[in-house]
């Protein structure tokens, strides 16, 4: 388990525990968090797990990969130099205390 | 009758019926909540089945639709292993095979589709033919992908595709029997499946369009020996994968009296033509927004999408469903995307990639306005082919069949980053 909070549009927070092995957007799925749809599954197909991770994490998450950086330029919301997909990101230990907005648009 | 129930009864475990109780939950109902679903694994994503899952790329773990303490911690009374006898629509109550009865105020029918199956006799019990539809389906499936072993494929859809690709993979001789002209004729345009032709053979498949199946031989325990042909040879095979379709799960409400044609029947809130009762995912057929008449997708994302609809019309949103339909599939190294629906295209457009054979943009218009896309290899264009085809932008033809012409810049909406 590692704690990991969204960021709703209007500023709410919402922390939730994760399971290990998880993705960022399979949490948000399992606890409710509004904002991120996830409609293929985690199959890089569809770019609506959207989300903006805080600046002073983007480093520790690892690279994007080539596939989604294509969908990233595609999001229904502007995307940022700290936007990722969420099916990427995968939870554990060393993701424990991740903080990522979700845009108000997917 | 005493107090009606509040309840809100979903048949069907499958990715409609659990999204739309989350859906509900997230949309703030406290009604309570049944799931009744027939297997007994706890809900999982159907589309690795026949992709990730075969492959071995993706573990049983990972395709659960939620944690498995979700249902209990949102209060989702989910029960596996059941099945559903009969709907008493007038008494808005189910009852399961065991005789329990649960009564309804809102009925979600999410019970998906069935493969088809051959209708010669000889099959029935031979234990070396298949279809997939299961996560059971793909473990027994999995046991028979062996290298050398010999593999009929019946169907050319994506399923038979799909697995065809998994089973070479795995190093099976694998063939592929197609009764139509082309693979995927049925779905898609001829670029499309002269593509995917070209992609099976150049990596090994014995891919036959065209075929006619007289017949199949079978051994003393009553399995599939060969498969016997028309105008070909008999051909020895380990074993047969039957991928020619699904049929919707419409007997139960069909039963019940609701309106059912290939399909159950439903209005653009979701309806049924019995009072509280819905369908959604694979088994219901509805207005297309699109193209009008009525449509059925067998599609995760319709699953999904209906779900959300489904949820938002039982809590009284009165706005009708609207989803463009979206699908994918994965063959080898190679993801198909597919936007729109593209049979009433007047006119196709095939993005020519010189010098690259495993990229594929096949766009389909009606009127200049784009109503469809086939895209493979470029998942940033089959995203904009999306936003193409909502905004409902007249295109120019010749740009689009421009290579250098960006597909962006057809998008006038959003400005670049």
């Amino acid at each position: 388990m590692s704690k990991l909070v969204y960021v709703l549009p209007g500023g709410e927070q919402r922390a939730v525990d994760a399971e290990d092995g998880a993705s960022v957007m399979q949490s948000a799925l399992n606890n409710l968090v509004p904002g991120i749809t996830g409609e293929c599954g985690g199959e890089l197909s569809c770019a609506t797990c959207h989300v903006f991770v805080v600046p002073e994490w983007f480093d520790r998450l690892g690279a994007r990969s080539p596939e989604e950086e294509e969908m990233l330029e595609v999001t229904a919301a502007e995307p940022t130099e700290f936007s990722r997909l969420s099916c990427q990101i995968r939870c554990t230990a060393d993701t424990d205390g991740l903080v990522v907005h979700v845009p108000a648009l997917q | 009758m005493s107090t009606r129930s509040d309840r809100i009864v979903v048949v069907g475990a499958g990715q409609s019926g659990v999204e739309a109780a989350a859906a509900l939950r997230m949309a703030g109902s406290g009604a309570p909540i049944t799931i009744l679903g027939d297997e007994s694994k706890a809900p999982y994503s159907r589309p690795p089945l026949s992709k990730g899952i075969l492959t071995g790329g993706a573990q049983l773990s990972e395709i659960a639709l939620r944690a498995d303490d979700f249902y209990a911690r949102e209060g989702i009374d989910l029960q596996l292993g059941r099945a559903v006898a009969d709907i008493d629509a007038a008494g808005r109550t189910v009852r399961l095979d065991d005789g329990d009865r649960i009564p309804y105020e809102s009925l979600i029918v999410a019970t998906g589709s069935k493969a088809r199956m051959l209708p010669n006799p000889e099959l029935r019990g031979a234990t070396n033919v298949l279809t997939l539809r299961t996560i059971d389906d793909t473990l027994r499936l999995q046991q028979f992908l062996r290298p050398g072993a010999r593999a009929a494929i019946i169907g050319g859809g994506y399923i038979g595709l799909e697995i065809a690709s998994a089973a070479h993979r795995a190093g099976v001789e694998t063939t592929i029997l197609e009764a139509a002209d082309r693979v995927l004729e049925r779905v898609t345009s001829a670029p499309v499946s002269e593509f995917f032709q070209r992609i099976h053979r150049k990596e090994g498949v014995d891919v036959r369009t065209g075929a006619r199946i007289a017949g199949f031989r079978t051994d003393a325990h009553g399995d599939v020996a060969a498969v016997l042909l028309d105008d070909a040879p008999a051909f020895e095979v380990d074993f047969v994968l039957v991928g020619i379709g699904a049929a919707p799960n419409v007997e139960l409400a069909e039963r019940a009296g609701a309106f059912v044609d290939d399909g159950i029947i439903v209005d653009a809130h979701l309806r049924s033509s019995l009072p509280g009762v819905y369908a959604i995912g694979d088994v219901s057929r509805h207005p297309c927004p699109q193209h009008g008449g009525l449509r059925r997708l067998e599609s995760a994302p319709n699953a999904s999408e209906q779900a959300r609809h489904v949820a938002r019309s039982i809590l009284g949103d009165k706005t009708p469903h609207s989803a463009l339909p979206w699908f994918w599939s994965d063959q080898y190294d190679l993801k198909l995307q597919s936007v729109g629906l593209s049979a009433t295209a007047d006119t196709v457009v095939v993005r020519p990639h010189p010098g690259q054979d495993r990229k594929l943009e096949v766009f389909y218009l009606k009127a200049s306005k784009l109503i469809a896309a086939d895209i493979v290899g470029a998942p940033g264009d089959f995203a904009l082919s999306r936003k193409l085809v909502e905004s409902k932008t007249v295109l120019d033809m010749d740009a689009l069949a421009d290579p250098d012409v960006p597909l962006r810049s057809f998008l006038a909406v959003r400005s670049t980053v």
